[in-house]
């Protein structure tokens, strides 16, 4: 049958993209974590690896990085749970590498005479299915922290675990209002609604639908990403954290799965808020200005501009992202335990019966 | 393909059933349960009930059974449960019963029922268990919220009894 053999290598090549997609980005995001903190503390930063003295800004270091990491000696604790002490990195990196497919990064695009999503995984519920995986990723912390047979490591895991359930919560309900706003749990139906104008002019981005549910979900979002200003789990000063007795590229991985989760909560940010792969004005067919104005544009140019519209809007949202975490302090693990149930789970509720109201008031029908 | 899909995921549930009641180690044995929620609701997926497999997974996996876990590591940290069991001659009604379900299964195998009737909606998402939460079962869904909300308050009195 050849045409399932065209579904199958279609599918195939979404899949192979969005994964190198999402690990490459998560590699070099050691570099832009290492430039950035550099320029904002006003060093040079890391710059020495080179390639036949091409240095590259540094580009070359998470190459070196990931040289050094796979020749050093694997090490376990000596009353380590192996089993689950060699599994736990793995399930860390698994859950945040996946989490990625169902974001869509682009319109429809014919090929070979099927209109193919632009997304990894098409999938109905496509918002649970993110945010399920994401979820899921906290059993690799946990196992860490238990484990390694180690006081300081299960603290970690024990504070991963809250934290993670705290973050979960406010992120369900604070995405609620928006998806009350567009109708659908599909992210591309979540994004297309993102294209219509409010009042002829103003792209309906989530951001200006649900201005409130933004800053939730962005504050519960970073915790869920358990990096700075809610390491807790790590706490370098203090517990050291879950991944203590990890050396090697074990330990390596812990660290990508933080970046790659915070890839994964950058892409949701721009789905649901940033309007997706949505350029404003930009339809099928080309540019329709509100003035009247408009350029008509075939469908792959369209396309491939709304491809690097989602990258574009990714991208900014990792810069974001990483500005927030070199520049505040670290909750202590009460203070993020209050915010979490006193703060952003009461303020999404409200946030939920606003959007009714509104909705109700001036909703369609 | 499906039936090959099915019987996979089916092994794998019944292996990490059988891993959650054999293992001594309660860690072991909550990680087992996740394992099995998660091969469920694969099958929930297979049957195109889209909803109700995420639901299970962000609910049962990533919600309660954390909790779970997280209270093992605190109660336990580290160490396997050797200790006698003083609820062990309650172990004996699990014969009757477990008796009783075979029986039920082996009823099943041998006298075939009809099968159930078509699901109502052909598509599980959201949207179509939400008409039917909210149209024909809307008394049991209040019920249950009535049910969730006694327990809540139940807690909160026995937390702040405490205190």
């Amino acid at each position: 049958m050849p045409g399932t053999l065209t579904d199958a290598s279609i599918a195939f090549g979404l899949v192979t993209f969005v994964m190198l997609f999402v690990l490459n980005l998560g590699g070099l995001m050691t570099w832009i974590e290492r430039k950035q903190a550099a320029i904002m503390q006003d060093r040079i930063g890391a710059n020495r690896a080179s390639i036949f003295g091409l240095r590259l800004m540094g580009l070359f270091h998470p190459l070196a990085d990931a040289i050094k990491m796979l020749t050093k000696e694997a090490f376990y604790p000596a009353r380590a749970d192996r089993v689950l002490f060699s599994l736990a990195p793995f399930v860390s990196v698994f859950f945040a590498l996946v989490a990625f497919a169902s974001i869509p990064f682009g319109d429809t695009l014919s090929i070979a005479g099927r209109e193919v999503p632009l997304q990894a995984l098409t999938f109905n519920v496509g918002l649970l299915y993110v945010f399920a995986m994401l979820s899921l990723g906290v059993y690799g912390v946990m196992m860490a922290g238990w484990s390694s047979a180690n006081n300081f490591a299960l603290l970690g895991g024990q504070r991963a675990a809250a934290l993670m359930i705290t973050a979960e919560v406010a992120i369900g309900a604070s995405i609620v209002g928006v998806v009350m706003v567009y109708g659908s749990l599909n992210l591309m139906d979540i994004v297309r609604g993102q294209g219509a104008l409010l009042g002829g002019w103003l792209p309906m981005w989530g951001i200006i639908t649900q201005p409130l549910a933004f800053v939730l979900f962005l504050t519960a979002g970073i915790a869920a990403t358990k990096r700075i200003p809610f390491d807790m789990p790590e706490g370098e000063s203090e517990i050291i954290g879950y991944f203590v007795e990890y050396s090697g590229m074990k330990f390596g991985l812990f660290v990508m799965a933080d970046f790659l989760e915070t890839v994964v909560i950058a892409g949701m940010t721009v789905s649901l808020f940033l309007g997706g792969w949505q350029v404003p004005y930009l339809g099928r067919e080309g540019w329709a200005f509100p003035w009247g104005a408009t350029i008509v544009l075939p469908r792959l140019p369209v396309a491939l501009l709304q491809v690097a519209a989602f990258v574009f809007k990714l991208v900014v949202m990792i810069w974001f992202l990483m500005l927030i975490r070199w520049t505040l302090p670290r909750f202590r693990y009460d203070q993020a335990m209050r915010l979490g149930w006193l703060g952003l789970f009461p303020l999404s509720i409200a946030n939920i019966v606003l959007t009714g109201g509104a909705l109700l008031l001036w909703g369609p029908r | 393909m499906q039936t090959a899909v099915f019987f996979a995921i089916a092994a794998i549930a019944v292996a990490s059933a059988l891993g959650l009641i054999v293992r001594r180690n309660p860690i072991h044995g909550a990680l087992f349960l996740v394992v099995n929620l998660g091969s469920v609701a694969a099958i929930y997926l297979m049957l195109n009930a889209q909803f109700l497999a995420a639901a299970q997974v962000i609910i049962y996996a990533g919600a309660i059974m954390v909790l779970f876990v997280f209270a093992i590591m605190v109660l336990i940290p580290g160490k396997e449960e050797t200790g006698p069991d003083p609820l062990r001659p309650f172990r004996l009604v699990a014969i009757p019963f477990g008796a009783f379900l075979l029986v039920e299964i082996l009823l099943m195998l041998v006298v075939r029922p009809a099968p159930p009737r078509e699901p109502p909606g052909a598509e599980g998402g959201a949207e179509a268990i939400g008409r039917l939460l909210f149209t024909d079962y809307l008394f049991p869904f209040e019920l249950t919220s009535v049910l969730l909300l006694a327990a809540l308050v139940g807690v909160l009195a026995l937390a702040k009894r405490k205190a």
